[in-house]
Order: C-alpha cells, then structure tokens, then sequence
C-alpha cells in the first residue's frame, strides 16, 4: 500500500472538486482497500465520501426509487421497498460476498468493483487492465472463470457484481456528478466492453462520483428469480448467474429481461432475445430458444466452454422459477 | 511404581472438558507470534521472486531505502553469515536433499522465493518500500507442469514396502477388475494465522523469538546451526498457535529472516507474511495415481498394484506415505507398490494434514467403490469381505483394529440400508440424492518425549513439555491426563508448553502428540504421586514400607489404611517448597510386535442438482476408531475438522498453477476456495469403543489426521451414485459432472 493523503468532505461538490486523476473515491472500501493492499491502486489520495448526504432510499415522481450511492448493500437488501417491489435486486445483493462484506460496502461501490481475474490480483505478473499493453496471461493461462460473451484479445476478465447484473434486468439508471455538473447513465451503458481499453471499466470520468442509482417502477415484483452459480454455497463470484424478470400476461409473455454475470466484462444482455419471447407463451422451449439465442456468439477459452452449458441450463432454470415456479 | 488404586470417581480422561484456554483466545487475549509488542520493534517485508527459474542480477532498493522510516535492506549480498552445509539446514521434518537457503546467493529455484527484506519503523511503510524495490533477473526456462515433469520421475526415498506375492499373475485371472488412474492437486495449508516470527534482540544478545511453529526446540536446532549461535542464547516461544496443519513443522523462511535483520541490526524485528506469501512455501503434492485392484467373483481381493507419481522440488525429495495404505488396509496376498517423485521448479512439498493418506486413500477407496459396481456387492460389504486382521505391509497384526464396528455403526447410524444401489435411483426434486462410503487409516505412532511435573505446598501442579497446542487441544488433554495420572482434578493442573526451554517434545504432527507428550505426562505425573508416597514414607515411619500397589489415590490425597494425606500437607511438611520430577518417556517395547493405527469409516450424503451440477454434502457419518478418547468434546472438534476439509478436498481446494508463469495465481482466501459454513450440513461424529493395552498405557491413537481421510473418496463415490459420473481428477468441480 502506498502512502496517500485524506480528506473527508462534507458535500458533493466539495467532493468532486478534491478529485483527480490521482485520486479515488472511498466508502466502504471492501475492494479499493484490497486492491490498495495488493498495489494494484496506488491513490495518491483518498476521498472519504461517507459523510455525504446520499443515504436515503426514496420514491420518485414517476414510482420508482432513488438509492443513495451510500446505501450499504445490505440495508438495501433488506429494505422494505426493495424486498416487496425489486425481490430481484434483494435476492442478487444477498446473492453477493458475506454479510460483513454487505454491512460495508455501498451500493455505488458495488458498480466499481473491480475484476477478480487472478492475473489482475497479482501485480507482479502481465495484465492489459492493470498495465495497459502488458499482454493477457489468462486468454492462455487460467481461465476457467473468465469471459465467453463480448471479450477482446486485450483482456477476457468478468465483471464480479451480483447486484450489477439485477440492477442491468431491471434497467437502472446511474446518477453522476462531476466537476462539469450532473448526468445520468442508463445502467446498459455504464460498464464496458474491454475492446482495447479494458483498463476502464465504466464510463465514469476521473472527477465523477456516483449519487444514486435510480430504479423504474416496478413491474416485475410477481416474475422474477436470480440465480447464481458458484463453487461454494457462499462467498464466491460466481461462475454464472441469471437475473430473470418477467411481466406475464396469463402464460403469455408480456415483457422479460434476461441479464447474465459471469459471462462478460460488463453485465450482460441482448434486448433482441428479450425482444422475441414478448408474446410468447411460457414453454421450456421458448426458454431453451431464448438461452441458444443468447449464447450463440458465446467463445469459449481453454478452461471455460462448461460455462456456455451452464448459461443455457441456467438461464431456463431462472425463467422457469421466475414464471412458474420451476415447473417447466 | 504404577499406583493404579485410583480412588472411584470422577476420572478426568473421556470427559468433555471446555478447552483451558479457551476464554483467552475467545476474548482477545492470547497472543500469536506476530501480535508481542515492544517499544521501538521494527518490521519486516519480504520481497518475493516473480521468475520460477533463473538468478538475480541485480536489486534496486534505492527507492526503498529513500522511503523516510525505512531502516535497513537485506539480500543475499549484504546478509549475515549463515551455514554453509546442507547438513545445518536440516531441520527435524527435512525432506532429502539439500534445504531451501534463503538469501543463500542468486539463484532463484522458485517463484515466490524470498530475494529481500526491507525493514522500517512500521509494517506500513515496510511492505510500501518492499514495493518499490526493482529486481533485474537473469530467466531460465523453468518446468512446474507434473503431467510433463512426471517423465523424469524417480523412485521416492520412501522405503515403500516389497511387492508380495504375484500381482501379474494374479491380476491376470481375476474374475473382477478395476484399472483407473486418479489425480490429486496441490492445496496449501492455509491457517488462518499467518506465519510469523517476533525476534526480540535482548541485552546480552540472546534472542527471544515467538514463532509460528509446531516445534519449538526444532527452530531453536535450526537457528543454532544455520547462524552457529549458542543454543542457550536461543529461545523460542509459541505459547498461542492459529492453526498450522503441518505448515509449522519446519522451521519457515519468516523464522531466519527476521533472526537476520535482528542480528544485523542488533534490534528487535517481526516478520508476518502476507496471506500471498502463505503460498510461497511447503503445501500437500499434486499426485498422479494408477490403481489396479483385481478380485474373486465374490469380492474377495487377489492382486493390488498402486502406483503414485508425486511432485517435488529440484533441491528436494519430499516423500510422503502415499501407497502403504493399498497395502495394509484390506486382506490381499499380491501387492504392488510404487511411488515415485517429479522434480519441478516449485518449493518442496510439506506434510498437511494426514500427508500421503489423504491423497492415497483417495484413489484406493475410490477403486473399491468402482470394484464393488463391477462385482455387484454392496460398497460396505465389500470391504467386510477383505477385512485385514494384521498388516500385509509389514506381517504383524494390529494392535486392535475396530474397523468392522465403524462400518457396522456407521452404516447403521446413517441408515446405509435403505440405499438404493443403482445410480440416479434416488432424488428429491431437482436433487440427484447419492450415497456413498469410503474407509480411513492413519498411523498411530508415537515418539520420544520429555515432560517435568512440580507440586507446590498448595497442592497445585505444573507439567511442562516443549511441545505446541495447535488449536488441537494439547492444553486441555494434557490437563486430563495430568489430573488423571496425578490424582488431583484438572482444577489444580496447569500445563505449560511452546518453549523451547522447557522438556524435550518431538514435533507437533503426525497426531501422536497425545500418544508421546501425554505418556510422558502421565509417567510424569505417576513419577510425582511416588515422589509424595516417599516423602509419606520418610515423614511417617509408620508407613516407610508401604506397598505403592496399596496406596489409593484422588482427589489431591493419598490414601494409605484409613488414612488420608493431602499432597499440599504432604510438600508442606517436607523440606522442600515444591517437589518435582521429570521422566523421559518412550514407545514401549510391546508395541514392536504389533502394527498400530487409527480407523474410520465413512458415510456421505451428497445432492447434486441435475441441470447445474452444483454439488452439495448434506450429510456425513463418521464412524471413528482412535482407542481411548481423552476428551470426547476436542477429539470430535478434530474429526468434524477433518472432515470439513476433506468437504474442501473433494470439491474445492485446489493451488491453480500457471505453468508458463511458473507460479500459483489463486494465492488468495477469495479464489483459493475452502468450504464455508453454507456449505457444511449435519455431520455427525461417532467414536466407537476400541480398547488397546499395546498402542501406549493411554490406550489413546490420536486423532488429529483421521478424520479427513476417506472424506474425498466418500463424497466422489457418493456423486458417483448421485450421478452415474465417476470423477477421478479432484477437486470434483460442477463443470466435472455437468
């Protein structure tokens, strides 16, 4: 860990006026000081953004809710608003690390987590996300957690977040804040892809914090299921996971979102797979077309092709138990 | 001089004792290596190796050292004087070979390897100067891959048993075979205390050094030989120890690198590695296993064949009791054994936890359960069918071996009868329901050992032996079988161990600590209880012929006729403060004719999730056979861990290697999976009577490696049933049975 200054601000504009290309925000701090004590991030200086105003969860005009960039994960789990009208969101946080972890870290924290490739981890060794034109040992090495969807020759690392790939189902929206005034992220366009840049994860600039996360209004309380598949039955990323939210018309299928993690460098979907099962009747075989259709581009590396199987299954698993209860 | 009149009563050994210092650790106060403080101590930071092969040609610490509070660099350019011959570096758990130097020259034989040491006023600022320390290396091509490495294997130094009779022939005419190959990786210890050692430099020199060990006079001989100090300006301490698995046997590169800036800086200096460094030496081999096991239409075994290849370093032969067991647990007159080492660009290899059975008995009762389903018979009756009343390996026959009432009692208390045999016959739901079985074996030795025993006017008593408490227990048995022996409740005995000042102890391992250190407490503390019938004896003529056989004993009295005689009024009315002895003890003779070991049997529920291939252990029996338990409560705490890890070595545990790289890259708590709580069901631990008058006057085995052998092969016998799938190459991960 390298030495680094500290300030704590008392207002939003206070904070993003302190911040640079040196410097980094810190809440919880539940992966900024694990990355710190592996030297992986080097701030020269931390911003302690936990005496901000941004702990509310609130309705807004248009019946959705605006969450508090410092809303820890697990109050926000366990929110009444959140477990009776987003039980998606409250199953994918509890999906997510222990609940010490859930107790610190913030829910803007959680959309900067960073990858937990083990060549990023390890800052003696290669890798374009951590030194960008390094090289990516995992495309060759180790890669039996990595990318099947969306990677590049750059870097092939996953996206960690269980709370990301709910949020991205659910079609979030990220408020921001930076020297240059606010704005506001659709949750789609928030990470990226790796491409040739695979050292920036989101879109987010140097000077810009997170304030909210702003959820719709709900649609999808009565349909929906996340289901994450991992090594051990707690405290692992995971291997796959599926975020299922579906709007049912009878059997017919009014609206769906199908957001997967573990796949990609960023959450991941296809409208266009959602878009063809709209209307559809609920069958396993509409559910089986929907995960091969999501899954056709996928590329698996040397350690990982179990993971296209495992996609497929589970992406019929988790609509199944969103729309009947895992009866198809 | 046995005294064995125990007034009836409350005997101290069987019972479920709260664990003596457990309200220490539970509330913060007992101290680990690496938590001593001093006014004015320094810290330590290694710099590690990132090449696997190759040598240093140049290090840059001039940014380090520019770094304010940043005292002193060490490399192997700038150290103190260390020994010169393999021979000093041989600690009493040393593979063959030449040991590991630190800072030795420039050679690199490992990725990991410690090449320097920064040392600064706080641990802060040593590791960030030990980041900016640039090493410049000269890369040699390097081999970490055992599946390639495994073409120039060689016999292990093992002394592993001659074949017997005929396996070809034999093998060739069995009406029932199995020929299978099976794999194991490496896995590292992991305690969750990382190594450490605190060198406090005294006035005169002398070094007061708290180390992560489980030997305390085994670093103290290190230290002697490898730095040609005195041995009596070396103590080492390790009155706390976090867990170690084997991890602490040998003396850890932390140990002579703080004792080096220690000596060179004439301070006091700790060295704690990071959770990274704690993959940077000794972990359980990977192994590559061949079994072939031929049988009689009923069952019965005519030829075994166990092959094993396992890894090692190019500086030493780490061997390990991998194949004995294929030769020793069941009936069987043609066997044949081989076990042979790799040498690959890592660090040596380091016994873990039941080292060689774990890994050993994972193909042996893996191919039983195979040849059961090839022969048609059930997997428990099977191995009733072949049950050995005396040891192949070596013709002697057992101590006592309860085996077949581990089988019995286990499968009883699981409900093993109402299994299905046919694969994906059971379910519950989307649950493939699998159950399976597997046996265990350990060997129950014991070694030499020493213990003191004092008694002061009070009637209170102090044993002491130089060995460790792991977390095992040691305090508290040690406590029973002193009160015992003693006759005085454990109220009124302190044990004190982890000084290598104190009696000699052997290591900490092997789990034949109780067998060696609690026979010598209990010979100790006999010796003290003759000590006070003597001093009867001189204070009472009366008494002064007085047969030790008709002397009772308990309670803290001696009772001779009608008499009682406090031992606080005992040491009172001699003339001396405190009365004490110390015996050297040793394995009785008896034992030469017998072979001794620990037995189990046992019994896995699994449920695998037929879509997802997630894997999950709902349920396990282990049926124990140990001899007598000393503590019934700290003895199942050791099985349940046992079995707990062997949940991790079927499913999880696995150092993932890079081999273009050279280096472990999972060398994290977060990706080098253990099991955690979510993923432990009902695990039920069951001890059966086993009474053995050879094994040492206890009558007491050990327990500290039996319980995770047999695990892993129980749980990919029971996916086996689950799923129809038999998975040889551990750990089972789901995208194996997917």
């Amino acid at each position: 860990m390298n030495p680094f200054s500290y300030s704590k601000p008392s207002d939003v504009t206070q904070a993003v006026n302190l911040a640079s290309p040196a410097s980094r925000f810190i809440a919880g701090g539940t992966n900024l000081l694990d990355l710190m004590k592996e030297n992986i991030a080097r701030p020269e200086h931390l911003i302690d953004i936990t005496g901000l105003p941004l702990k509310d969860v609130r309705p807004t005009d248009s019946g959705g809710l605006m969450i508090g960039a410092l809303v820890s994960n697990a109050d926000l789990a366990w929110h009444p608003l959140i477990e009776r009208d987003y039980p998606l969101l409250s199953q994918a946080i509890l999906a997510g690390a222990s609940p010490q972890l859930r107790n610190m870290a913030s829910t803007g924290g959680n959309l900067l987590q960073r990858t937990r490739c083990y060549y990023f981890y390890d800052s003696t060794v290669p890798c374009n996300k951590r030194e960008p034109g390094t090289g990516c040992p995992a495309k060759e090495g180790l890669n039996r957690i990595h990318a099947i969807l969306g990677a590049s020759d750059a870097c092939v690392a996953t996206h960690p977040s269980d709370m990301c790939v709910a949020l991205a189902a659910l079609e979030a929206r990220v408020h921001v804040q930076g020297r240059a005034g606010a704005r506001v992220i659709e949750f789609a366009d928030f990470h990226r892809l790796p491409g040739d840049a695979p050292q920036r994860d989101n879109q987010l600039g140097d000077d810009e914090l997170i304030t909210a996360v702003e959820l719709p209004a709900p649609r999808f309380q009565q349909h929906s299921h996340y289901l994450k598949i991992r090594d051990r039955a707690s405290y692992a990323f995971a291997l796959i996971s599926v975020a299922a939210a579906v709007e049912l018309d009878g059997d017919v299928i009014r609206d769906v979102r199908i957001a997967l993690g573990g796949v990609a460098h960023k959450p991941w979907r296809d409208t266009a797979v959602e878009q063809s099962l709209k209307g559809q009747p609920v069958s396993r075989e509409n559910f089986v077309a929907a995960a091969d259709a999501m899954l056709r581009d996928a590329q698996p590396l040397a350690h990982n092709a179990f993971k296209i199987k495992l996609a497929r299954r589970a992406i019929v698993r988790a609509l199944s138990d969103a729309t009947l209860g895992g009866t198809v | 001089m046995n005294a064995n009149t125990p007034i009836p009563g409350n005997s101290a050994l069987g019972q479920p004792m709260d664990r003596v210092d457990g309200r220490l650790k539970v509330t913060g106060q007992a101290r680990y290596a690496g938590e001593y403080p001093e006014d004015g101590l320094l810290h330590g930071s290694v710099v590690s190796s990132t090449i696997a092969s190759g040598r240093v040609v140049r290090i840059d610490a001039s940014q380090a050292l520019a770094v304010p509070g940043v005292i002193a660099f060490i490399d192997h350019t700038n150290r103190p004087h260390i020994a010169s011959y393999d021979e000093d570096y041989q600690d009493a758990d040393a593979a063959e070979g030449s040991p590991f130097r630190p800072f030795y020259n420039d050679r690199v034989l490992y990725s990991g390897q410690p090449l320097a040491l920064v040392v600064a006023d706080t641990l802060e600022l040593a590791r960030h100067a030990g980041s900016l320390v640039r090493i410049e290396y000269e890369t040699e091509s390097h081999q970490t891959d055992l599946s390639i490495g495994q073409s120039d294997a060689h016999t292990a130094p093992a002394e592993t048993p001659k074949p017997r009779g005929d396996f070809s022939g034999a093998f060739a005419q069995a009406a029932v075979t199995v020929d299978s190959h099976y794999s194991t990786p490496n896995e590292h210890h992991n305690p969750m205390e990382p190594h450490a050692s605190t060198v406090f430099y005294k006035a005169d020199g002398s070094l007061e050094i708290h180390d992560k060990t489980q030997g305390t006079q085994n670093c103290q001989d290190y230290l002697h030989s490898v730095f040609g100090l005195e041995k009596e300006k070396i103590r080492i301490l390790a009155a706390f120890v976090g867990g170690a698995f084997g991890s602490g046997l040998r003396p850890q590169y932390q140990l002579p690198l703080a004792v080096m800036a220690a000596l060179k800086l004439q301070r006091s200096v700790r060295l704690t590695l990071t959770r990274q460094q704690m993959f940077t030496f000794g972990y359980r081999p990977q192994t590559l296993q061949h079994m072939r096991l031929g049988a009689s239409k009923d069952g019965k075994l005519m030829a075994i064949a166990h092959d094993a290849i396992g890894q090692t370093s190019r500086f030493e032969d780490f061997a390990e009791h991998v194949v004995e067991w294929s030769g020793m647990l069941y009936q069987c007159d043609n066997v044949q054994l081989s076990y042979k080492l790799a040498p690959l660009d890592v660090y040596t290899p380091l016994d873990m936890r039941a080292p060689g059975a774990a890994s050993g008995m994972v193909a042996l009762e893996c191919a039983m359960d195979e040849l059961a389903i090839a022969a048609g018979i059930d997997p428990v009756q099977l191995r009733i069918a072949n049950f050995a009343e005396s040891n192949g390996n070596e013709g002697k026959p057992y101590s006592s071996k309860e085996l077949l009432a581990c089988y019995e009692q286990g499968a009883e208390r699981f409900g093993w009868s109402k299994r299905n045999p046919e694969p994906r016959s059971m379910r519950q739901g989307r649950q493939l329901v699998g159950w399976g079985m597997a046996g265990g074996v350990w060997e129950a030795m014991q070694m030499p050992a020493s213990a003191k025993a004092s008694i002061d006017s009070s009637g209170k008593i102090t044993v002491s032996s130089a060995t460790t408490d792991i977390g095992t227990g040691t305090y508290t048995v040690m406590t029973q079988i002193a009160a015992e022996a003693a006759g005085v409740s454990p109220q009124d005995v302190t044990f004190v161990l982890g000084d290598s000042s104190l009696p000699t102890s052997p290591l900490q391992g092997g789990s034949f600590t109780v067998s060696s250190v609690g026979t010598a407490v209990q010979q100790a503390c006999r010796a003290l209880r003759a000590k006070l019938l003597d001093a009867v004896r001189m204070a009472h003529p009366q008494y002064a012929v007085v047969d030790m056989a008709d002397v009772g004993y308990g309670d803290g009295y001696l009772l001779i006729d009608d008499q009682r005689f406090a031992y606080a009024d005992i040491v009172r009315e001699s003339s001396h403060e405190t009365l004490e002895v110390q015996i050297d003890a040793k394995p009785d003779e008896k034992r030469e004719g017998y072979s001794t070991a620990t037995h189990s049997a046992v019994f896995v529920e699994v449920l695998v999730d037929e879509d997802l291939g997630t894997i999950r252990v709902n349920r396990v029996v282990d049926a124990v056979a140990a001899g007598r338990v000393v503590n019934s409560k700290t003895a199942r705490s050791q099985i349940l861990g046992g079995v707990v890890w062997g949940i991790g070595q079927a499913l999880q545990e696995e150092s993932q290697t890079d081999h273009t790289l050279g280096r472990f890259m999972n060398h994290s708590l977060a990706e080098y999976h253990i099991p955690v709580n979510a993923d432990i069901g009902e695990i039920d631990v069951l001890f059966v009577e086993e009474n053995d008058s050879i094994v040492n006057d206890l009558g007491s085995k050990g327990v500290g490696e039996i319980g995770i052998v047999g695990v892993a092969s129980a749980i990919a016998n029971a996916i086996y049933h689950a799923t129809g799938k038999r998975v040889r190459e551990f750990p089972i991960t789901l995208d194996k049975v997917l």
